[in-house]
């Protein structure tokens, strides 16, 4: 019945089918204990059988403090075994199993119901238009981001009633870069902290939260203003996303500026990226808020320009309001060292 | 400072709270932002009427959920302090 140590084939032994009384390579977890062989006291550790394991010591040692402490352990030689008989005991009763198919029924359901409802509230469908970027179209925004001056034609050239994937236009919103943007700025945080001492990773939390917050506080209010306002647009409440999330690239360049020269590379770094994103998102959203106007009474335009100026002046007093944390007076590590250079 | 998203989340019920206890006739009638005063016109679409309806729907549509946001705020209140 033992088998012959010395022949063992690996590809038998890693089969489910434990027929045979190969020795495993792991934990025999089957219904059937392997005949016959065992049958010893709890005192199993050491009796085990010679035909077995001796190229195997790892796994009597693994097993050896497992199988000792258990007190109605089955003589048959696998400690997962006592388990394995109460979870097939569990799905024999009929009751167990009437409400684990109860269970997953409503599950089911639930399922159904939210997939049939989610488009509603998060348009799954357009969301993939969003992230439908490449390796161009992200450093031509990001170049865009930090200098547009120079970007002649900001026209999207697509229908602006269906979503255009960014990949083909670079004038069209995304939410790949400020995704990424918002993450990379809770990273530069966290190290920009580390090298002013007070650093602890529940801040990284804390960060998070408030940045989340404010970015939905945004998002609602420009939302709010465009429902009351009355101002038929194009933008949905994902390209408003989009646009507020842009500001997160001018904040890592604050917050690395903040943390290589101190007070003045701050001011200098906050003063020109508020410039850009000023620049930037007045010329975007020229295109997709104001040709409306023509169509419309003519206070709408009034409106629509107050709307625009309001959005710009927003995000300089949000960068400055949320990269102020990170100021401060105290000379950080880096800016001691290059001084004393 | 330091916002979470609970704070962000009890900030909003209470302001559809407060959206939603401005009772239609005792007080917006008198304040001229009832819901009959402004249906005349077919072709305005004032900032006014905007607000009208946006009140007006807050208060339909948010009751039955309010009630079960409120209370699950208190009782968690209660119990975590």
């Amino acid at each position: 019945m033992d088998p012959p140590t010395g022949t063992r084939n690996p590809k038998k032994s890693k089969q489910r089918s434990k027929r045979h009384q190969q020795p495993q390579l792991f934990d025999d977890t089957s219904m059937h204990p392997p005949a016959g062989t065992y049958g010893q006291s709890p005192g199993y550790p050491q009796t085990y059988p010679q035909g077995y394991s001796q190229g195997y010591p790892p796994q009597q040692a693994y097993m050896a403090p497992g199988t000792a402490g258990y007190p109605g352990y089955m003589p048959t030689g696998h400690p997962s075994e006592p388990a394995q008989h109460y979870g097939e005991q569990i799905f024999n009763d009929p009751m167990a199993a009437m409400a684990v198919q109860y269970g997953s029924n409503l599950a089911g359901h639930g399922k159904e119901y939210v997939a049939k409802n989610i488009d509603k509230y998060v348009p799954v469908s357009r969301l993939k238009y969003y992230f439908a970027v490449d390796n161009g179209y992200v450093g031509k925004k990001l170049a865009l981001l930090f200098f547009p001056f120079s970007h002649m034609d900001w026209s999207i050239k697509y229908n602006q009633h269906e979503p255009v994937a960014p990949r083909y236009e670079v004038n069209a919103p995304d939410l790949y870069i400020p995704v990424m943007a918002f993450v990379t700025y809770l990273l530069v945080t966290g190290v920009v902290l580390g090298t002013q001492q007070r650093f602890s990773p529940e801040q990284l939390g804390m960060e998070a939260s408030s940045l989340l917050v404010w970015l939905v506080i945004e998002v609602a209010c420009l939302m709010l203003v465009l429902y009351i306002m009355n101002m038929k647009t194009d933008l949905k409440y994902l390209d408003v996303l989009a646009y507020c999330g842009y500001k997160y690239v001018g904040m890592i360049a604050v917050a690395i500026a903040c943390m290589i020269f101190n007070n003045m590379g701050f001011y200098v770094a906050l003063g020109w990226v508020s410039c850009s994103i000023m620049f930037f998102l007045v010329r975007t959203l020229k295109v997709q808020i104001l040709p409306e106007a023509e169509a419309d009474q003519l206070t709408g335009s009034k409106r629509r320009i107050y709307l625009l100026l309001l959005i710009a002046i927003l995000q300089p007093i949000f960068i400055y309001w949320l990269t102020s944390g990170l100021f401060s007076y105290r000379p950080t590590l880096i800016g001691k060292m290059a001084a004393s250079l | 400072m330091a916002f979470t998203l609970y704070s962000l989340f009890e900030a909003a019920l209470l302001c559809i709270n407060a959206v939603a206890v401005l009772n239609e006739e005792r007080f917006l009638s008198k304040i001229g932002w009832g819901a009959d005063q402004n249906r005349g016109f077919g072709e305005e679409v004032g900032v006014k009427s905007q607000i009208i309806d946006l009140i007006r729907s807050v208060r339909t549509l948010m009751r039955i959920p309010l009630i079960f946001f409120n209370a699950l705020t208190i009782s968690l209140l209660l119990v975590l302090g």
